[in-house]
């Protein structure tokens, strides 16, 4: 059976707004690799970490778990393994 | 230990079924200075580098991966439901008949991934120079990546890419300073 | 002084080159070469612009568009 399951728009509007935010948590990461003196940039980095994980709570409500091995909760029955994959959206 | 998370890091996008350009994104997904070069190459020299900057090699190498997802991605949705008409005309009939529409780890020529594209010195000077010089690479192979396309949505995320090899290489010559300084700064450890 | 991220050269030109000539070559050089130890405090994009220009800080930005297919420069 064909498995086409079309993704909300909710979906990619939410997923862009993580990969936004997870962005930046990249970006001041690596910044803080080589600065790690930089009060102003851990601040700004935990307040991203905040917004991050409200962020992901909101779309693993709508849309399943983003991580696997006790990262995310699971709901009945299991969902981690659910398509589509970041690769087939 | 690594956790993997269910998204791109950036959005990719691809206009049409293009075989053709899949064959030349291969050269970064299992060539010489892409993805997987990257990621394998930072990820094992951090084992031997100073404590100043083990933390870096750590986080450009995982980084990488994400990055190396986005390659596949792209060549999955370029050949996605491709015929061996298609596929051949794209001059990729060698690889179908080794591998159907599969990822392979090699580059545009067909040359399988290889260990002897990447180094670890053991000298951290020759280790991040290595890395700077891999990073300014991958920016060229993005360059030429994008001249030779014509799918407006694939380049957007080809100069996403490109534009990471200009942070990491930032990141790494900033490395290859506090490997020249006299003190560990304070705080460290 | 604002360092330029692009420079040019003009190739030596025979007579006797079979394809038609590049007079001016240009190729990058992007800002990680003249930044340094990136400063602090250094102006942001908002998470959205950072994500989409590839970095969260404008200086360190390098746009790259597609060249015409002989790779030169119009001037």
């Amino acid at each position: 059976m064909t498995d086409v399951k079309k993704m909300p728009p909710e979906y990619y509007e939410l997923l862009e707004q993580i990969q936004a935010i997870d962005f930046v948590l990249v970006e001041l990461n690596l910044y803080l690799d080589t600065h790690p003196q930089d009060y102003d940039a851990i601040l700004q980095f935990n307040n991203f970490t905040y917004e991050s994980k409200q962020l992901k709570k909101l779309f693993e409500k709508q849309f399943g778990p983003l991580m696997h091995f006790g990262r995310s909760y699971s709901n009945y029955p299991w969902n981690w393994d659910d398509q589509p994959w970041p690769w087939q959206v | 230990m690594w956790y993997y998370e269910k998204k791109l890091q950036y959005p990719v996008k691809v206009r049409e079924c293009n075989p053709r350009l899949a064959k030349y994104l291969i050269e970064q997904y299992g060539g010489a200075d892409g993805e997987l070069s990257a990621a394998l190459r930072y990820l094992n020299q951090r084992y031997t580098i100073p404590g100043k900057v083990i933390g870096l090699l750590n986080d450009i190498g995982t980084e990488e991966f994400a990055h190396l997802e986005m390659i596949a991605t792209m060549i999955y949705k370029l050949t996605k439901d491709a015929t061996p008409e298609m596929l051949e005309a794209a001059g990729l009939a060698p690889h179908y008949v080794n591998h159907d529409s599969a990822l392979f780890y090699h580059n545009s020529a067909g040359n399988p991934w290889t260990a002897e594209y990447i180094q670890a010195k053991g000298d951290p000077i020759a280790d991040i120079y290595e890395d700077i010089a891999a990073e300014e690479k991958a920016r060229a192979t993005y360059q030429w990546i994008i001249n030779m396309s014509d799918d407006p949505e694939l380049n957007d995320s080809l100069k996403f890419l490109r534009e990471r090899e200009i942070v990491h290489s930032q990141r790494f010559r900033e490395a290859a300073e506090i490997l020249k300084e006299d003190r560990d700064k304070k705080i460290f450890f | 002084m604002q360092p330029t991220y692009t420079k040019y050269y003009y190739p030596y030109v025979s007579p006797f080159d079979p394809c038609k000539p590049i007079l001016k070559k240009s190729y990058p050089t992007p800002p990680q070469l003249y930044m340094g130890f990136q400063p602090p405090n250094l102006p942001q994009f908002n998470p959205k612009e950072a994500l989409y220009h590839g970095t969260l800080w404008p200086s360190l930005y390098d746009e790259y568009n597609k060249k015409d297919y002989r790779g030169d420069e119009h001037d």
